[in-house]
């Protein structure tokens, strides 16, 4: 039992009976008067020079009221960090990909539009296209953006301590390189939009996003509006995980066609061209030196990494650095280098996906721990244990783990699994591995430089007093946020959750940076709690004044008053409320009084009551160029254990039993945490098994729908044992602190480290096909 | 040439003229205007737009509607009852088997078909079913709790 009355309860979601009965609307279900249907012309070449752009014929078809092109929506230049603002809203002189945005039509119905699209007549001049690291950073090869020769988006060069001195003091040292595939978000949503100008020049925005206040900007600097005349809405949406952080050119194009026709404009990727928008999980090219003393002492790392960047910067500059900066913990590592390349090439660009450029890092490293482990003869835990940070201490690159469970989540899962039962016990193909991992509770900074709150939120009493409302921008696109920050409100209120509604998702609720980098527990919860705490504060100052007694000795709880020092008389207040609401039924009765009666004194004595709440991190990290990268004000941990089977005949992976343990620092909604932890292993066991991206060599790809692109389906998935722990992270809401992306961390690298355990066999390349094993197997078995 | 078509969905009869190429999955949603039934890939790989025609589920994106002429359709709007929500709607609520909701017309319809059929399926049975229906978000296990739980109600109304 916890001091709590609405927090760390298994409390249902708010949204899941709206959902569960077909009522809730996502952005497809979305039908304005007057609409009209908007539709893309993409590149088919990877990489070409426009010579010409005809529309005259897709203009003359009937029904069609407008096309555009590069002319029509100009040159300003977009991104996601301002640093790489490379992309426009339509090619102008060439094209960097299959699928790049040429045009696009407005017309009555999605027919005429897709119609009118393919009368859209293009010139191009072909260009020599690269589509991997290594041709893009040839000697001589085709230069996809002229400001930067050889292809190189972004580079890292980071060293902590002095690795190559350590490596002088190690007794083994070990090189390992590690690749993993390009991973799409495979969202069961495809991302739409419906743009909506009006006569007074306001341009709403209604989209599928995980970040409406970042798209509000986005738009308005594009379209070149004043930032309060766009307003961006999100209605329900259907998974993010990353790839829908940022605007896309699909929206802008919905919004140029609103504002020149007037009308509403609707527009939806199919499923190919969600493939095609990607900004998914990069491949990356990990060679990791790892050196260590025989008693297991970690004593230095040296990470080169190579990522598949395709043709616009998108996330990759964060992506870059995380890939490197997110291996510091959670072990004690004194001395680390980093080398960090970042690649175009004429491909979908990659982006953000859950666990965001650490999880192909933390694969590679935690497979080699255990290889080192297995070489000084130790058990994986025992090596792991012996090296792990501990609440308060700081990485070498200046990450504080202000809080840090690992220990404990080591040990459950050991427990929960049975490990010490079944390591080196279970019959040859089946096998038992385990790793850890951990995750930001946020990113330290906004993407844009900007001293800007994270987040703002408000509370507004309705004024019978019956009602919280909260308004926040924050974006609930799956993860659980809106039941969390209603039960935050709840709890810091004092009252149950069923007197709490929320808002969410809109620019005009506030700024809320949005759901990316496992941030919004932690930040809107903040400025959720201060925004609730503001408004007691209010209620009870009324309150103090109406009876005569120091608000000090009063609190509110489980909606009620509480008086330390016995309660005083308030039939005056009662009266009046029972009077003012005559006729009503559920008047207040019984010897407390009610918070709702409190509320409307207020309410009466002040007008409307609203509170406000904002967050932003302090002071974090380190001075060295790209600190900034990597900062959290917390950090989620998490250890896995699996097991798997192997058919040693054809090389198919099995895995049969998932044990997890994650610290999120204080569990606001235990099912909710458990839930974003199952989610997590789901996808991390899809990318260990199956999931790749796949592309003909004219960088077209080759199964971009879900029949062939391969995400986990039930029968996948084994049973997972969730377990939770909680370590009261001081910088987070009532302790609480990051879930949705560190639990990815451990999947990848337990499955690998239980194959070999099944197996005898290292795999160093994902996915786990029955092919790639096999082979593996084929080659241990003649001795190679 | 338009064609007309006689659908009782939810037990109301809808009377129709829609065009021979027109999915039945576009005809509920745009015509009918139950947007409960979700469309995530339109080919029949995700299990979005599951509904129950005459007792069997489909991916309503692979019916054509005029396929669908003279037959029953049982919708997720369909199922919540003048009692409340059903009872496995009510389980889904429950035992947080929703999180970004998209998956979850079809997958709560699979699992009406399944224990209509099998109120007694095991774990494996309730994974088998609902295997057409993709979830990226749950990993599947309260998903699998949640109709586990429910049989547990006994008989299915």
């Amino acid at each position: 039992m916890t001091e709590y009355d609405v927090i760390n309860t298994r409390a249902p979601r708010l949204d899941a009976p709206d959902k569960a009965t077909g009522r809730a609307k996502y952005i497809d279900d979305l039908r304005m008067p007057g609409m009209l249907f908007g539709a893309l012309l993409q590149s088919p070449l990877p990489h070409a020079k426009i010579l010409n752009i005809d529309i005259s014929e897709a203009k003359r078809l009937p029904g069609v009221k407008s096309v555009v092109t590069a002319e029509d929506a100009g040159s300003i230049r977009y991104g996601v960090s301002p640093a790489r603002y490379d992309e426009t809203m339509f090619c102008k002189e060439k094209v960097r990909y299959v699928g790049d945005e040429i045009a696009a039509v407005a017309a009555v119905d999605l027919e005429t539009a897709l119609k009118a699209v393919s009368l859209i007549k293009v010139d191009y001049a072909e260009l020599p296209a690269v589509f991997t690291p290594e041709e893009a950073m040839a000697e001589g090869a085709p230069v996809i953006h002229e400001d930067y020769p050889r292809n190189l988006c972004a580079e890292v060069h980071q060293e902590f301590g002095d690795v190559e001195a350590a490596f002088k003091e190690c007794d083994l040292i070990r090189t390992d390189t590690f690749k993993n595939k390009r991973q799409d978000g495979a969202f069961l949503e495809p991302n739409g939009c419906v743009a909506d100008y009006n006569h007074l020049g306001y341009l709403t925005l209604h989209t599928s996003t995980q970040v409406p206040h970042y798209v509000q900007r986005t738009v308005a600097m594009v379209m070149g509006l004043p930032v309060g005349k766009v307003r961006v809405i999100k209605p329900y949406v259907g998974g993010g995980f990353g790839p829908k952080a940022a605007a896309n050119p699909m929206e802008l194009a919905a919004c140029l066609l609103s504002m020149k026709t007037g009308k509403p404009v609707k527009m939806n990727y199919d499923r190919d061209q969600v493939f095609l928008f990607s900004r998914g999980r990069h491949q990356f090219i990990h060679i990791l030196t790892t050196g260590v003393k025989k008693d297991g002492t970690l004593m230095a790392l040296k990470n080169e990494c190579y990522l598949e960047g395709g043709a616009y910067a998108s996330f990759g500059i964060a992506t870059v650095y995380y890939a490197g900066s997110l291996l510091g913990g959670p072990y004690k590592l004194p001395n680390m280098k980093y080398d960090g390349y970042r690649v175009y090439t004429n491909r979908p660009a990659c982006g953000a996906q859950r666990g965001h450029g650490g999880v192909a890092a933390r694969a590679a490293w935690e497979q080699q721990l255990d290889v080192i482990a297995e070489e000084l003869g130790m058990d994986p835990i025992e090596l792991r244990l012996k090296n792990m940070m501990s609440a308060g201490d700081v990485t070498c690159n200046d990450l504080n783990m202000s809080s840090l469970g690992m220990k404990e989540c080591i040990e459950a899962v050991r427990d929960g699994s049975g490990w010490h039962e079944k390591r080196g016990k279970i019959p040859k193909g089946k096998g038992i591995g385990m790793a850890c991992g951990f995750f930001v509770s946020g990113a330290g900074y906004p993407i844009y430089r900007s001293d800007t709150y994270h987040s703002t939120v408000t509370v507004k009493l309705s004024e019978d007093g019956g009602t919280v409302h909260v308004y926040t921008g924050s974006a609930e696109i799956g993860q659980g946020s809106d039941t969390t920050m209603a039960m935050i409100a709840a709890e810091a209120l004092g009252v149950p959750l069923d007197h709490v509604s929320i808002s969410s998702g809109d620019t005009e609720f506030g700024v809320d940076l949005g759901a990316y980098s496992s941030r919004q527990t932690l930040m809107t919860g903040h400025a959720t709690k201060m925004a609730a705490e503001s408004v007691k504060a209010q209620v009870l100052e009324v309150l103090s004044g109406a009876l005569d007694v120091p608000k000090e000795e009063m609190d509110i709880k489980k909606g009620r008053i509480v008086f330390k020092r016995g309660t005083p008389d308030f039939e005056p207040i009662r009266t009046r409320y029972i009077k003012e609401h005559r006729g009503w039924k559920d008047q207040p009765a019984g010897d407390d009084l009610t918070f709702r009666e409190a509320a409307r004194i207020a309410y009466l004595a002040k007008g409307t009551i609203v509170g406000t709440g904002k967050y932003r991190p302090g002071e974090l990290g380190g001075k060295f160029k790209g600190a900034a990268v990597g900062t959290s004000p917390a950090y989620g941990c998490s250890a896995q254990v699996v097991q798997v089977s192997v058919d040693m005949e054809t090389g198919k992976v099995t895995v049969d039993r998932m044990t997890d343990a994650h610290d999120c620092g204080f569990a606001i909604n235990r099912t909710s945490v458990e839930a974003q932890m199952e989610g997590s292993l789901s996808m991390g066991l899809g990318e260990a098994m199956f999931e790749e991206v796949k592309f003909d060599d004219r960088g077209r790809i080759l199964n971009a729908n879900l029949g062939e692109y391969k995400i986990p389906t039930a029968l996948d998935m084994p049973p997972i044992d969730a377990i939770i722990v909680e370590s009261n992270e001081p910088n987070g809401p009532f302790g609480a602190k990051e879930v949705g992306e560190g639990a990815i961390m451990p999947t990848i690298p337990a499955i690998l480290n239980a194959v070999y355990n099944a197996t005898g066999v290292r795999i160093w390349e994902l996915p786990l096909t029955p092919e790639r094993v096999y082979m593996a197997l084929k080659k241990k078995k003649n001795g190679a | 040439m338009k064609r007309l078509i006689r659908l009782n969905v939810n037990d109301k009869i809808y009377e129709i003229a829609v065009e021979p190429n027109r999915t039945l999955a576009d005809v509920i949603r745009e015509e009918i205007g139950l947007t409960g039934t979700k469309k995530g890939c339109e080919v029949g790989e995700c299990g979005t737009c599951t509904v129950i025609l005459d007792g069997k589920t489909v991916n309503s994106c692979l019916v054509l509607a005029v396929q669908a002429d003279g037959k029953t359709i049982l919708t997720i709007e369909g199922l919540e009852t003048d009692q409340g929500l059903h009872p496995i709607q009510q389980s889904f609520v429950e035992k947080g088997a929703v999180q970004c909701g998209f998956c979850t017309s079809g997958m709560i319809l699979s699992a009406k078909s399944l224990l209509d059929q099998n109120p007694d399926a095991d774990e494996k049975e309730i994974r088998s079913a609902i295997s057409g229906n993709l979830c990226r978000c749950t990993g599947y296990q309260k998903i699998v709790e949640a109709i586990a739980s429910v049989k547990d109600r006994g008989p299915i109304s």
